[in-house]
């Protein structure tokens, strides 16, 4: 009995559509993202993370349908995040059916608003985003709005402080990485993971399946993130998970 | 005439993944599912599920702020014959106590304690979150027809505590995590699982099923 090494594949969702698009497999409609979840609920994905980038509150409310949907059809844990800035928010996001959260700028804004959502709701289902920029060789820095924003907090000093008021996970999301498909930031994933008690899933980079190896392996991740080597039809779930798995990785294969 | 099926809602989290699984393995018998705080439509009901997501004492503080939840269920689980199934935090509530933040005594129908998990390997992160396989310590109707052990199919968890249970002949299925973690308990009419059958998928579908079909 090991405990496996999850994958989870992460879907941008804009006002309850899809922001590019999934092209792995034949959907009717590659923009609705429940038929995109429902499929990798079908491939065998071990998560799912719909990261709502609504910019207006009409444009919000659609994410709560969304996630009630797929509810109806996937047996699986659902994380949402993007915007979410109150106990409210968290608890409209789990009554439709999310089983965790990932507060974002809210929890740089405020970080004892991590607390007050912990103690409502248990830590399991909180999860702290940890989005970081490479300042200097082994210092990261909070970086908020979609990574343009410097904020100058020492990432591993928000994180550690993260977990102590509460978050369950943290996402832990290279900012110089991300969308460039050159791997993980090793260093920036293992000096989180290191340095707290709770899981932590890597995010940013991957463009191979070597990278989501790396980040289990060498950046002691319990999880892997990934979006567009999934949504375009790089890889399938089950590709990367014979991958991991022929890598020593112990990984669910049912 | 259809079986009812009653999911307690006591304010723990989120009941609508449990309330669509539950209806999706109920197409099978045809059970109604029914998602309530009413205590008297839990005493009319034929099978009970108590979810629960939370801290120990949250949850056992909710349940018992239901006007007559804990005394139904009494009469009707504990005393009576009601196939039951608690989940998660509702599996952990039939201990006789929770040692979580502080001491809270919990309904006391499996002789155990629920206590922090602390695996032997410090590397080991807390909670247990994710996907992990159950060593079946006795055979149960709930797990019929489920391949389980080290290549079986695989449960979803998510709990920074555990029971600790008393009564060895309670302990239905453990998993291993730095040591080992019970996973499933019960006894009679009595059954309750650590991981969330409603999120894990062919595993969790399969023993829904069984639920709904358990004559205890």
């Amino acid at each position: 009995m090991t405990l496996k090494a999850r994958i989870i594949p992460c879907l941008d969702v804009k006002d309850g559509r899809i922001v590019k698009g999934v092209n792995f497999v034949d959907l009717v409609d590659a923009g609705d993202p429940v038929e995109a979840a429902i499929a990798y609920d079908a491939a065998g994905a071990d998560e799912l993370c719909f990261l709502d980038i609504a910019a207006s509150h009409e444009g919000r409310d659609t994410i709560f349908d969304v996630v009630a949907r797929t509810a109806e059809h996937c047996f699986m844990p659902v994380t949402v995040g993007g915007g979410i800035k109150s106990n409210e928010d968290i608890r409209k996001l789990l009554l439709s059916g999310a089983d965790k959260v990932s507060i974002n700028s809210a929890a740089v804004a405020d970080p004892d608003f991590v607390a007050r959502a912990a103690d409502k709701f248990g830590n399991q289902c909180i999860v702290v985003s940890v989005d970081a920029k490479r300042v200097e060789d082994g210092r990261w820095e909070i970086f908020t709005h979609g990574g343009r924003k410097p904020t100058g907090i020492d990432a591993v000093a928000f994180a550690v402080g993260a977990v102590e008021r509460g978050a369950g996970e943290l996402l832990v999301t290279s900012m110089d990485r991300d969308g460039t498909r050159s791997g993980f930031d090793i260093e920036l994933t293992r000096a989180v993971a290191d340095a707290v008690a709770v899981p932590v899933i890597a995010s940013g980079g991957v463009g191979t399946l070597d990278h989501l190896v790396e980040g289990i392996k060498e950046g002691h991740a319990a999880a892997v993130l990934a979006a567009s080597i999934f949504h375009f039809g790089t890889f399938t779930i089950g590709e990367a998970k014979a991958h991991m798995a022929a890598a020593g990785i112990p990984m669910r294969l049912d | 005439m259809s079986e009812t099926v009653a999911i307690i809602d006591y304010g723990a989290g989120n009941l609508r993944s449990a309330e669509k699984a539950f209806s999706r393995a109920g197409m099978e018998t045809g059970a109604i599912i029914r998602v309530t705080a009413d205590a008297e439509l839990v005493r009319r009901a034929d099978r009970i599920v108590l979810p629960g997501v939370g801290a120990f004492a949250d949850c056992m503080a909710g349940l018992r702020a239901v006007d007559a939840m804990i005394a139904v269920l009494e009469e009707k689980v504990a005393r009576g014959t009601t196939p039951f199934l608690g989940i998660c935090v509702g599996m952990q509530l039939l201990a006789r106590t929770g040692r979580e933040k502080s001491e809270t005594p919990g309904l006391g129908w499996i002789d155990g304690v629920v206590e922090a998990i602390m695996p032997h390997d410090p590397a080991l992160k807390v909670p247990h979150m994710g996907w992990n396989t159950l060593a079946v310590a006795r055979p149960h109707k709930l797990l019929e027809g489920i391949e389980t052990g080290e290549n079986g199919l695989h449960a979803y968890f998510v709990h920074s505590y555990h029971m600790r249970v008393t009564a060895e002949e309670q302990v239905i299925a453990t998993t291993q995590y730095g040591g080992p973690i019970t996973a499933m308990v019960g006894r009679d009419n009595i059954a309750g699982t650590q991981f969330h059958p409603e999120k894990s998928q062919a595993l969790g579908q399969a023993l829904i099923s069984n639920f709904l079909k358990w004559r205890p």
